[in-house]
């Protein structure tokens, strides 16, 4: 019992993690904070391919004399690949919600709707 | 030298549009950046008919991105359903060209136009990246690559509703993105590789487990999404109505089909038929979301009041049909899901062709705008009625075929009840076509629209496409044979 939460603490922490970021990204109407939901939701799964590449006792995977044990050098590439995508993401999502911004006046969602509403009542 | 180039086709399909697009920002002009466009989609296109010759001439193609063997290299392997899903990929977006130089300068601002033309490349080369690799993690890059330019070129509209569609899909198609990409880390961490034909070789022994088992549920979650596979189609209609014409055509025909293809990939070839729909109940869950797609996008569909809205809605009802024929695992239905993926892709491009032909002429994409152009643009509205009949499924155009053996596979089965879901969903599709046909013939036109047709580029490539629906129709045997030896490789026999 102790070990199902004490032994798998990572991956209880991205569960949580990726759960709120999910949660914010659905319950927020603000447009930037469902950007910051998603980006918690993302970074949740990068800390899972993280922790899933740690050995136990292992060192950095660097190339030293002997023989020594090292964590897995692939997720940490993979997931460096993974926050380049995410990065380019949020600052194409940011520059949306600018133009959004720009178009509409607000950023809330249930007033962009509202906006559009009006016009295609008044037309 | 002409060998060596040939060795090196795999990755030049992928690689071309990539080092093209950076160049059409370089050049900063509209013109030359669609000469850029016309080109390299003219090579991706040859180069993917070479590529499925050799496939069909010596079988699977294997390439080793920078010479690392697989399963540690990035493998690109090409077999016959990559090959007949790169054609299609690349025929579209070759067709594409000639309609894309007139509609996109009504459509963009003369400024953007270059930018435009670098995010379709972009976009192609992250959809031919799908199909073309071997290995489940470059998969995600790709399609994240295809995503994210995606989500720009449909903010690009006019209206100022494309940047919410573009900001909802973007939100949506991340989340699947990244549901992907938690499926392939599980999948990852119970056998140490990411090559999929190696996975396919290791996943047998870890299966009978909870990670694999979760895996598979991200997987099929996160591809769904960028399927819009009902219920998670909620960014779809939004994204293709307010999108600029020559982006609608270029999604609604490709970007499904590339998801599509990468769900059957996964399903067929990393986990096996036998595991995904023998082992977990994969294939009645996927049969009832697929008759759900076909019932809700048809009935959806009738009451669109936008024409770019009602082609979407029948996307949604189309795709419906290509996993209804993939999920029912069996070597007919496979042969008409991968069929339906051809036809669908010529049959809707066709369709949104047509109709941003009659956009570019009245500005507007209501049905009501379109009243009584049948008269004004005879040849437009002509090639509108003949994609549509090819929707419905009428005999002599490639609709029929792929309905024909989807029918053939669901009795085979002795699924009555689907059948009757697939007639009824026919049904329906009359009726929504039937709307746009009414509004064309049998409505009076504005007043104020002069009658003429479309610009001859964008006429043309529209009847390419009719005219290769209707040639689909007439000569099913090739396409079909071809799909039928796809479907065989997918379920281990034959090449």
């Amino acid at each position: 019992m102790l070990d199902t939460f004490v032994g798998l603490y990572n991956y209880w922490i991205v569960i949580v993690l990726m759960m709120i970021g999910f949660y914010i990204l659905i319950g927020h109407d603000n447009l930037v904070k469902k950007l910051i939901g998603l980006n918690i939701f993302q970074t949740a799964v990068f800390l899972f391919y993280i922790s899933v590449s740690k050995v136990r006792g292992g060192t950095a995977p660097i190339l030293t004399e002997g023989d020594p044990t090292y964590g897995h050098p692939l997720p940490h590439v993979l997931i460096l690949t993974a926050i380049v995508v995410g990065v380019a993401t949020t600052s194409l999502a940011l520059a949306l919600v600018v133009r959004i911004y720009e178009a509409y006046g607000s950023v809330e969602e249930d007033d962009i709707l509202e906006l559009d509403r009006d016009r295609d009542s008044g037309a | 030298m002409i060998q060596h180039l040939l060795s090196q086709l795999p990755a030049l399909q992928v690689v071309l549009p990539l080092v093209a697009a950076p160049l059409c920002v370089l050049l900063r002009r509209g013109n030359a950046a669609w000469t850029v466009y016309a080109a390299t989609t003219a090579a991706t296109f040859a180069i993917a008919v070479v590529l499925a010759m050799r496939v069909a001439a010596d079988g699977p193609v294997s390439y080793h991105m920078g010479g690392w063997a697989p399963p540690a290299g990035i493998e690109y392997r090409i077999d016959a359903l990559n090959a007949f899903v790169l054609m299609i990929v690349g025929g579209i977006a070759a067709a594409l060209a000639p309609y894309a130089r007139r509609s996109v300068a009504a459509e963009i601002n003369g400024e953007r136009v270059y930018l435009f033309y670098c995010l379709l490349l972009l976009c192609l080369s992250g959809l031919l990246g799908i199909v073309a690799t071997g290995d489940a993690f470059n998969l995600f890059v790709f399609l994240e690559i295809s995503s994210l330019s995606s989500y720009a070129l449909i903010a690009m509209g006019a209206k100022r509703r494309a940047l919410l569609a573009a900001f909802q899909y973007l939100v949506m198609g991340t989340i699947g993105g990244t549901f992907l990409l938690i499926g392939v880390g599980f999948l990852y961490q119970m056998t140490g590789t990411l090559n999929m034909l190696d996975l396919a070789a290791r996943l047998p022994a870890v299966e009978d487990t909870n990670t694999v088992r979760a895996g598979l549920a991200f997987i099929v979650v996160g591809i769904s999404l960028k399927l819009a596979l009902v219920p998670l189609h909620l960014w779809l209609p939004n994204a293709y109505a307010y999108a600029p014409s020559a982006v609608s055509v270029f999604l609604a025909a490709t970007g499904t089909k590339v998801a599509a293809y990468a769900l059957i990939r996964f399903l067929f070839t990393v986990f096996g038929a036998g595991y995904a729909f023998g082992t977990l109940p994969l294939g009645e869950i996927l049969i009832l979301l697929a008759v759900a797609a076909m019932l809700y996008g048809s009935v959806a569909a009738i009451y669109a009041a936008d024409a770019k809205r009602l082609l979407a809605w029948s996307s949604i009802a189309q795709i419906g049909y290509i996993v209804l024929g993939a999920s029912l695992a069996t070597a007919a239905g496979l042969t008409a899901g991968i069929l339906h993926l051809l036809n669908h892709a010529v049959i809707k491009g066709a369709l949104f062709m047509a109709l941003g032909a009659l956009f570019w002429r009245v500005r507007g994409s209501r049905i009501d705008d379109l009243a009584g152009l049948g008269r004004l643009m005879p040849w437009t509205c002509a090639a509108l009625v003949a994609g549509g009949l090819g929707l419905v499924g009428v005999p002599a155009t490639a609709g029929f075929i792929s309905k024909w053996y989807l029918l053939e596979a669901v009795l085979a089965e002795g699924r009555g009840w689907l059948a009757a879901a697939i007639l009824a969903s026919s049904l329906l599709s009359i009726v929504y076509i039937g709307r746009l046909i009414e509004a064309l013939y049998f409505r009076t036109p504005a007043a104020h629209i002069e009658a003429g047709e479309a610009p001859v580029g964008m006429l043309a490539a529209t009847w390419l496409l009719v005219a290769a629906s209707i040639g689909l129709g007439l000569y099913a045997t090739p396409a079909a044979d071809y799909a039928r030896a796809a479907a065989a490789g997918l379920l281990g026999g034959g090449p």
